[in-house]
């Protein structure tokens, strides 16, 4: 076994200090030693670090970082170098099953795809084929993703397609079309080697995206330290590192932006020139935010005026800026609106499109950024407008069929609602892929009665026996990362391929043969009588998505599989103007807004109403960005005397979702073996509670049963991480979702995981006791 | 001089407008989206009855003795189901049009009158309106083909 670096105790590994370009540091973690190495990129979170994967007599063995790699220089994390030994899990999935009175038995390829089909044909004929519903995943390969739209959009011509990406990233991607016009991030993470100034918002990068936060480790303990805000209502690690730490009640975002938007208008040092000759709206902007003066944040955030004006001083006088948000912005109250207002900062200061100033609208997983683009989800592949009838036509040239075969005539149905339709009964088929929303989903009482429905029928296609596979009509084993061939997409437009390193197991199957076997079977053929899927190989269907891709946005044209494989990552677009690809985008204060090449007509931010074409040409920029405002708005549900705390959930930095990968891997399993909830010292003082008791938390939808963690924390406000499920203890409920709330933004559609009303109380004598005493043996791991 | 008949006219119809909004957000309570979005729409039209009041005092209230023949019938008894949201936010779609087009009619006197503040008054009620009726069509569209085709 080689093991470069303890990336357990170590999470971030040693510094290396810089000024100019980020020092290569291979990790490297391995059982044995590799007969051969394939190249390939992470997938255990969003950042899509190159990655080498070890192979010794056809298993996987090990990892390395690729030290050519422009997105980590050769460096891994503590999830990337451990969770890989989940490939070679004894439980893999290894036959499709098919429920037969009542039991989920094994079946062969034939059976259960041809029942799959039945079930298909009977629905179209009875509903048509608004009877099937899509729900998909952020972990899929891009050439899976685009077989799949042309499945959902032109084989089938449903809406109802969308992924758990509406969980993750649907209001970056929002965030960005509103902005900009079109989705696609405008900077580059080579940008924190020269930046000045840092923001990060609900983003504990350290924990989310570790080689990204070694990245900018490195740079505060170089000669010439960027300065750093962090907005975050609970003093996490990224907190920890921050010049000014804003910590603000759960739900105020808008209040804090807008009162950082204000503070840098008052201060003078907007960028007069960039706001007259590339945006609209800075005149509305400015009088929605002259309102949030320091003082009235407090009063409504409770971050102190003084803290708020030294943020405020950073963000007015940096000569640049990286900006990056995640979820602690898109699961809140005004999502959409709120990131809108990182991109406002950037804009009305001017620092956009050139080195050291990125805005990172952050996915949360690897491939989100790819489903978004191919249109798996409720996107039009290309980026394309599914409201502009010129769009529509592209897509059914390039797929060779009738325009009206696409379903433009209804908005694409969002996650929330294609369940909402299920717990209705007018859609009777869900096709649910490689996502686990048994535990991801909010309210999860509410999922585990929709999978049970009898006139539901679920298709579980996933690599492990998951929580949610367990309610299926159908499970498809899937080949994972590693077991078959694909490129994807990280958050900085950095594209990567990863290529086969060893056979599935048993009779596993790459989702893009499953995609393309069904629709063969289906027999979904173009307007000439032709298959409509052409292709059978991966490469195949990659040059097939670069004619899709060509000319919009995300132009993967200038790429192939043969230059994707010479170095490490390229950034699109990739294309004849820029064949080594492109590290900002709008570089001349151009944008993608002009009515006959944006993704969407735009929203109304506090109702998420849609403009059609003719409302949008009366307020066309041509190229200009939108500053869009808004005032604040109270979340939904707020802490009254019966349920009186707030409940915030989150990620971990040795778990990845729902465990399904992480949680096989001892190392990682035993850093974090378990969900807790996080109270602060005086609530714990209060209710008499200390580490490590059995705490009760409970919900207007749920109740879990979770042991206590003492501090870190704003009093008022619990933490509870969402990663625990069932699958490997079902001894209590633990997962944090039983008590979230089913509602969303009103433009972005992402639910609202970050906030609910709870109640706490001790829990009782009995079973738990011994829980207590595993807990306690590890409870030292459990450090912010 | 009529004018009170059209202030009274906008004020009664947005008031309607909040009380069906409210009505229907209630019945359509499983639909998070709906429910939010209706108790929003709501408040923003309650502030605008507000709005409206100090025009009582400035010029004659002039009462119609006439029902209101829209708003009083629809929205009287909310119903369950799919196609039953499409016909409330349809119907609120009819209330929310008679109150743009009752402002319409005011702003033109208002012009007339040269009266800035109730100009003023009108088109932040026009520009309202505009939006509560945005989010109508926009949530109908995505209902309709659902609600024709497939549900039961």
């Amino acid at each position: 076994m080689e093991q470069t670096r303890d990336s357990i105790s170590n999470i971030w590994g040693d510094r290396t200090p810089y000024i100019g370009k980020w020092p290569v540091r291979v990790d490297q973690q391995t059982n044995e030693e590799p007969d051969h190495w394939v190249q390939s990129a992470c997938m255990l979170c969003s950042n899509g670090c190159g990655i080498d994967i070890g192979v010794k007599d056809g298993k996987i063995v090990g990892v390395r970082g690729r030290a050519i790699d422009i997105v980590n220089r050769g460096r891994l994390g503590p999830k990337g170098m451990n969770a890989w030994v989940a490939n070679n899990s004894p439980d893999r999935l290894q036959k499709p099953l098919i429920r037969k009175h009542g039991e989920l038995q094994e079946a062969t390829w034939d059976e259960a795809m041809d029942l799959m089909v039945k079930k298909s044909k009977e629905i179209i004929e009875k509903q048509t084929s608004l009877g099937i519903g899509f729900y998909t995943s952020g972990q899929l390969f891009l050439e899976e993703y685009y077989v799949l739209a042309m499945i959902g959009k032109a084989g089938l011509g449903t809406p109802h397609m969308d992924g758990n990406t509406r969980l993750c990233t649907a209001t970056a991607a929002a965030a960005l079309k509103i902005s900009f016009g079109s989705d696609g991030q405008p900077g580059s993470y080579s940008d924190i080697d020269t930046t000045a100034a840092i923001l990060h918002i609900g983003h504990n990068v350290a924990s989310q995206q570790t080689v990204l936060w070694s990245r900018i480790l490195d740079r505060l303990e170089g000669s010439n330290p960027p300065k750093l805000v962090v907005i975050d209502p609970r003093e996490t690690y990224t907190a920890q590192k921050a010049t000014v730490h804003l910590a603000p009640v759960v739900g105020t975002n808008i209040p804090v932006l807008n009162g950082l938007l204000n503070l840098i208008i008052q201060s003078g040092k907007i960028d007069q020139d960039f706001i007259k000759a590339s945006t609209v709206g800075f005149e509305e902007l400015k009088k929605i935010v002259s309102k949030w003066t320091p003082e009235l944040v407090e009063e409504v955030s409770k971050v102190p005026a003084d803290k708020l004006r030294a943020a405020g001083e950073i963000l007015a006088n940096c000569t640049s800026l990286v900006s990056s948000a995640l979820q602690g912005v898109y699961q809140s109250m005004q999502a959409t609106a709120a990131a809108v207002q990182v991109n406002n900062i950037h804009l009305i200061r001017g620092l956009i499109g050139k080195p050291g100033c990125g805005i990172y609208q952050m996915n949360g997983q690897p491939t989100a950024q790819n489903n978004r683009e191919c249109g798996a989800d409720g996107d039009f592949p290309g980026f394309r407008n599914w409201g502009n009838k010129k769009h529509l036509q592209e897509i059914a040239d390039i797929w060779n069929i009738e325009v009206g075969q696409l379903p433009y005539w209804s908005p694409p149905t969002h996650a929330m609602q294609i369940w909402r339709y299920c717990e209705q009964s007018s859609i009777t088929m869900l096709w649910i892929s490689g996502t686990n929303p048994a535990v991801s989903m909010p309210e999860l009482a509410r999922i585990r009665k929709i999978l049970q429905k009898e006139d539901l029928f679920v298709i579980v296609q996933d690599c492990f026996m998951t929580e949610t596979a367990k309610y299926a009509d159908v499970v498809l084993p899937a080949a994972i990362w590693g077991e078959k061939t694909g490129c994807f997409t990280n958050v900085d437009r950095t594209v990567h391929i990863s290529h086969k390193a060893v056979e599935p197991p048993g009779e596993a199957r790459p989702d893009l043969e499953i995609f393309i076997d069904y629709s063969r079977r289906m027999d979904f053929r173009d307007k000439d009588g032709a298959p409509l899927i052409k292709w059978q190989t991966p490469e195949e269907v990659f040059e097939g998505w670069k004619g899709c891709s060509k000319g919009r946005p995300c132009d993967y044209s200038g790429m192939s599989y043969a230059k994707l494989s010479e170095g490490s990552g390229i950034q699109w677009p990739c294309n004849e103007q820029f064949p080594d690809g492109t590290p900002h985008l709008y570089t001349e204060g151009k944008f993608n807004t002009d009515v006959d090449f944006c993704e969407t007509y735009n929203y109304d931010l506090d109702t998420g109403a849609a403009n059609d074409e003719e409302t949008y040409k009366l307020i066309d920029p041509h190229g200009k960005a939108f500053l869009k405002g808004t005032d604040y708005e109270e979340p939904h549900e707020v802490p009254d005397e019966k349920f009186p705390l707030w409940l915030t959930t989150g990620r971990l930095v040795y778990h990845f979702h729902t465990r399904t990968k992480t949680g096989r891997s001892k190392a990682l399993q035993d850093a974090a073996p378990d969900a807790y909830v996080q109270i602060s010292e005086e609530d714990a003082a209060t209710y008499g509670i200390t580490d490590g008791d059995m705490i009760e938390v409970e919900s207007r939808r749920g109740k879990v049963t979770e042991p206590a963690k003492v501090g870190g924390i704003e009093p008022g406000l619990v933490f509870i991480p969402f990663h625990y499920g069932y699958w490997d203890d079902d001894s209590r409920k633990r997962a944090a979702n039983e008590l979230t709330l089913s509602e969303w933004d009103p433009v972005s559609k992402q639910p609202h995981f970050k906030y609910a009303a709870v109640k706490i109380s001790k829990a009782g004598e009995g079973i738990l006791h011994t829980i207590v005493e595993a807990f306690s043996t590890i409870k030292d791991k459990l450090t912010p | 001089m009529h004018i009170g008949h059209y202030i009274d006219l906008v004020y009664r119809t947005e008031k309607d407008l909040a009380i069906a909004l409210t009505k229907v957000s209630v019945a359509h309570g499983d639909e998070p989206d709906v429910y939010q979005s209706c108790r929003l729409l709501a408040r923003w039209s309650e502030k605008m009855e507000e709005d409206m009041k100090p025009f009582f005092v400035k010029y004659k209230p002039e009462k119609d003795n006439e029902p209101d023949r829209l708003t009083q019938t629809l929205v009287k008894d909310t119903r369950k189901g799919g196609m039953a949201l499409l016909r409330d936010l349809h119907d609120l779609y009819l209330i929310a049009s008679e109150v743009q087009a009752c402002c319409t009619i005011l702003k033109q006197a208002a012009d007339g009158l040269r009266d800035k503040e109730l100009l003023t008054t009108c088109e932040g009620v026009e520009s309202q309106t505009k939006r509560q009726l945005n989010w109508l069509m926009t949530r109908m569209k995505a209902a309709a083909p659902q609600t024709l085709i497939v549900s039961e």
